[in-house]
């Protein structure tokens, strides 16, 4: 049994300019220890999944559909005082911007230590102790001095050190990680992506990777699931799906990765852009900038040996394209 | 340190200006002769009076003289009442601080929990009230109101009393009366009248604040942390929506002391802002001085207030008055 | 995810008059506060034309009508729909031509700050330096204290009359319009089309007001709206306390104030109507306002 399995979700959100299906029918899965990375652009519905998983979604959003287990037990939709004991405590989230994700105003212990109390009973000291040695834990030198700090005396990167610290306070079963080190440097960033590396298999924790940046995925993910416009287009382990990309838009993100690229090649990229969330059309939602397109693809695509690609076995070799 | 030490020598020169510039407006009305001696005066009697409240010297003079006895704390006489003019408005201070006091308290202690209600359940019913009500409060003129709740609440319904202040009783040496229950009866209506302008601006204050603060990303990794709602409200918004809110009791505590003007008419409160009102129309021109004096002295020891409680309550800015 | 690429139908190009008028309608509330508003103003333009009685015209006056409740015939055949005050004068006729130099006051001495304030606001932004300085710290100065206490001085200084209230309200005003001014020119004069328009080698006053007084208009609008509402309730304020408009130009403050005395004894009317009718135009004013800020705030596009 998986430690996250998500079947079939919808979450719309119910929009004056009408339903916007930001997730339309998403199936993926998770066990612990292991690292799934969902990749795609924004916009893609991506973080909507991740969100969804965390009961976060806020009007007008709602879960329509499809169901999110996690260790056997169905909490889509949960009652939000149920679902608010699982959040922080056995699932963590941690987000994008971390200059926005730390209160301003609270110094770093307090927002420590309510991490927490929320969650089980402990002595002030003990509590504060155990978020000190975490902080130790996430790199953050002469952590007893940083407790007592504002965020705004920490870098980007340390900062999203402390975000990850207070992620793991209270040894999650599953890390949900939304783009984490997009708004870092490109040094920082392969820091994190170290440490994250390092925490998950020490606590044999599930990590649900979510990032635009294909690049980062390889030798980190243990599995790939690329989304677009609201689906899933095509999941397979990183090995594969690096090597051999079936889905023509999986070949065109890995395709405009400039290491993949041989030098003095050109740079590939996908033109034109998503389809709007509202009225999507009915075939094949990336048929407007797929280069491999015929009249079949109007009709609606099914996700079959998973790629959601009527084509997909007729597409000449990954290898030959780049050529 | 320095920084005190500068927003009081600013302070200080701005308490010259206003004090010339309004010596100099007062000396322009002219003739407080007229007002205050009667028409029926003897010619001597007049020039007696004139050289007594030294009305004769040429304008430098007096204003030098004035200054002079004001780093004295000498304001002069008042010519109505013929005592030092500072000895009374110090003297009705504290019924007109009371109740600002009061007022503050009130659109405070409502202003908060409504909007923050309004921010975080837009488009209810109950919230919609409330923004109706805001603006409503912000809209009807004070003097009007205060009209209207002496006609319902003293007139029709003969629940608090028209107009006074009301027995003076004392605690840990604070002479107030919000002390009794006759006092708190008199000051209900005129605090009341005196907060719900402020009210309206806190409540939509607080909303604002609510609406910008709960869609941060800080607000939803708490509840990512699985924080109960009511702790991320009070200890995660609120403490961001303050700031705000604060600046604004801060800056209009002088507002809503210069404001009980209107107030303090109407219902006969025995303050600061009916003095002045009553010596204005009887161009008795110390007292309008003095008191602008000491108004100024209230903001600028407000303003500094502010400052300071802002350094507590948000620790990215210090007192260097510069943001990190 | 609604991004105005992907919507053909925002990409037609459209007059921003037109939106604002097509975003203002969206709103009921606002709907309401502008046919009130207009309905004032229209009422008050026409007042002389429109009420059964001319307030001023002491002939008209009986005292045998005074203090009659609303709806009461008067001994001249009158119907006082809104009762009679102390002097036999139909309420209904006082309150509109209040009204009228309630409105006249507002309008003259807001736009007068205004085009004041904009006018210093914009050289201070644009010059900066000295200048710059020297006004924001008028303005600073000035703004630290409350709008009512400095009406009081001028007053007390001036003395009554409708040129002094006019000219205080233009004094309390014209330092809000200068601080918002700047501010937004300022956040202007960084742009890239300022910079473009300098180094086309256009004059300064062409970028001034070519360009950046253009730029500046939407806040301003709104302020301006609040403002005359402020103005309004301020010579109210000044007038009931005795300080304002002199009794033969009576402005809505007035009527309240000549009515308070009779409130005690129960005859409302002389108090309450002239306020609701000052209350309504407020609230009116404010209504609109509250809804240009809402659609005039480039944020809230759609």
């Amino acid at each position: 049994m998986s430690l996250l399995q998500i079947d079939d979700l919808q979450t719309h959100f119910f929009t004056s300019g009408g339903v916007v299906k930001a997730v339309d029918g998403v199936s993926y899965s998770v066990d612990r220890g292991k690292v799934l990375a969902v990749v795609g652009e924004s916009g893609s519905g991506k973080s909507v999944t991740g969100l969804s998983v965390m009961g976060l979604i806020d009007a007008p959003g709602r879960i329509v559909g499809g169901s999110i287990k996690f260790d056997g037990r169905e909490i889509a939709n949960l009652p939000s005082p149920e679902m608010r004991k699982l959040r922080g405590a056995r699932i963590s989230m941690i987000f994008q911007d971390p200059m926005m994700t730390l209160n301003p105003v609270l110094r770093v212990d307090t927002q420590m230590v309510e991490t927490i109390h929320a969650h089980r009973d402990m002595s002030k000291p003990d509590a504060w102790a155990l978020c000190r040695d975490t902080l130790g834990r996430v790199g953050i030198p002469s952590p007893d001095e940083r407790m007592r700090a504002y965020p705004h005396q920490f870098s980007g990167g340390m900062r999203q050190r402390v975000a990850i610290a207070i992620a793991l306070l209270n040894k999650p079963d599953l890390i949900i990680a939304d783009e984490p080190t997009t708004a870092l440097d490109v040094t920082i960033q392969a820091q994190i992506l170290h440490l994250m590396q390092k925490l998950v298999e020490e606590d044999g924790t599930g990590l649900v990777w979510i990032t635009h940046d294909l690049s980062v995925v390889a030798g980190f993910a243990d599995d790939v699931a690329v989304m677009y416009a609201g689906e899933i287009v095509e999941q397979a382990t990183t090995d594969a799906l690096i090597a051999e990309p079936r889905h023509p838009y999986s070949r065109g993100l890995i395709g405009s990765v400039p290491s993949r690229n041989r030098r003095g090649a050109r740079l590939a990229q996908i033109p034109g852009g998503a389809p709007p969330a509202v009225n999507r059309p009915k075939g094949c939602r990336f048929a407007t900038r797929c280069s491999y397109r015929t009249a079949g693809c109007d009709a609606p695509q099914e996700l079959r040996n998973h790629v959601r690609c009527w084509r997909a076995d007729d597409l000449p070799a990954f290898d030959e394209v780049l050529a | 340190m320095v920084y005190v030490i500068r927003r009081l020598l600013q302070a200080v020169f701005l308490a010259l200006v206003m004090s010339f510039l309004v010596f100099t407006g007062i000396f322009a009305v002219g003739n407080p002769v007229d007002i205050l001696i009667s028409p029926e005066a003897t010619q001597a009697e007049r020039v007696l009076l004139i050289a007594q409240l030294g009305l004769d010297r040429p304008f430098h003079e007096q204003y030098l003289i004035f200054l002079g006895n004001v780093l004295q704390g000498d304001f002069g006489n008042s010519f109505v009442y013929n005592r030092p003019a500072l000895g009374l408005i110090l003297e009705r201070m504290p019924a007109t601080l009371e109740l600002a006091f009061a007022a503050i308290m009130i659109a405070v202690v409502l202003g908060i929990p409504l909007g923050v209600y309004a921010g975080l359940r837009p488009g209810t019913l109950g919230s919609q009230t409330v923004m109706a009500g805001s603006i409503l409060g912000f809209s009807v003129p004070n003097f009007w109101q205060a009209i209207m709740l002496i006609m319902v609440f003293s007139v029709m319904l003969g629940w608090f009393p028209v107009s006074g202040r009301g027995e003076v009783g004392e605690f840990l040496g604070i002479r107030s009366s919000l002390f009794t229950l006759n006092g708190l009866q008199h000051i209900a209506l005129p605090a009341i009248n005196l907060a719900i302008g402020h009210l309206a601006l806190v409540i939509r204050l607080a909303r604002s604040g609510t609406r910008e603060v709960q869609s941060q990303d800080f607000i939803r990794f708490a509840r990512a942390k699985g924080l109960t709602e009511p702790r991320i409200v009070i200890v995660h918004l609120l403490r961001n929506i303050l700031i705000p809110i604060v600046t604004l009791v801060g800056m209009s505590f002088g507002g809503l002391i210069a404001f009980a003007v209107v107030t303090e008419s109407i219902f006969a409160w025995p303050g600061m802002g009916k003095l002045i009102i009553d010596s204005i129309r009887q161009l008795d021109r110390p007292v309008v001085v003095a008191y602008l004096i000491v108004i100024v002295v209230i903001f600028i020891i407000l303003n500094l207030l502010v400052d300071l409680l802002y350094s507590l309550i948000d620790p990215r800015i210090r007192l260097d008055g510069a943001k990190q | 995810m609604t991004d105005a690429t992907t919507n053909p139908a925002t990409l037609a190009p459209e007059r921003p008059v037109w939106r604002i008028m097509r975003d203002f309608r969206k709103n009921p509330l606002a709907m309401v506060g502008l046919a009130m508003l207009l309905v004032i103003v229209t009422a008050a333009l026409l007042a002389p034309w429109i009420t059964p009685q001319d307030p001023y015209d002491l002939r008209s006056l009986s005292i045998m009508d005074s203090r009659l409740a609303p709806g009461e015939v008067g001994f001249s055949g009158i119907s006082f729909w809104l009762g009679t005050d102390g002097q036999g004068r139909d309420m209904f006729s006082a309150i509109l031509y209040g009204l009228r130099i309630s409105l006249m006051v507002g309008v003259i001495a807001c736009t007068t700050a205004m085009i004041l304030g904009l006018t210093l606001g914009l050289v201070a932004a644009y010059f900066g330096g000295r200048i710059d300085t020297l006004v924001m710290r008028l303005v600073d100065l000035h703004l630290s204290f409350p709008p009512i206490l400095v009406a009081l001085i001028l007053l007390a200084v001036l003395g009554r009359g409708l040129e002094n209230i006019i000219f205080a309200l233009i004094i309390v005003q014209w330092a809000t319009f200068a601080r918002m001014a700047r501010a937004t020119a300022l956040s202007e004069r960084g742009r890239e089309y300022v910079e473009a328009a300098q180094s086309l080698g256009l004059s300064r006053s062409r970028i001034l007001f070519g360009h950046l007084l253009p730029n500046c208009l939407p806040p301003l609008m709104v302020l301006y709206t609040v403002e005359i509402a402020s103005a309004i309730a301020l010579e109210a304020t000044l007038s009931f306390l005795g300080v304002g408009l002199p009794a033969t130009q009576p402005s809505l403050g007035l009527l309240i104030s000549n009515g308070f005395q009779f409130v005690m004894s129960g005859q409302y009317w002389i108090s309450v109507f002239p306020g609701v009718a000052l209350l309504l135009l407020i609230v009116a004013i404010n209504l609109v306002g509250d809804r240009l800020r809402d659609v005039l705030n480039p944020r809230n596009i759609t």
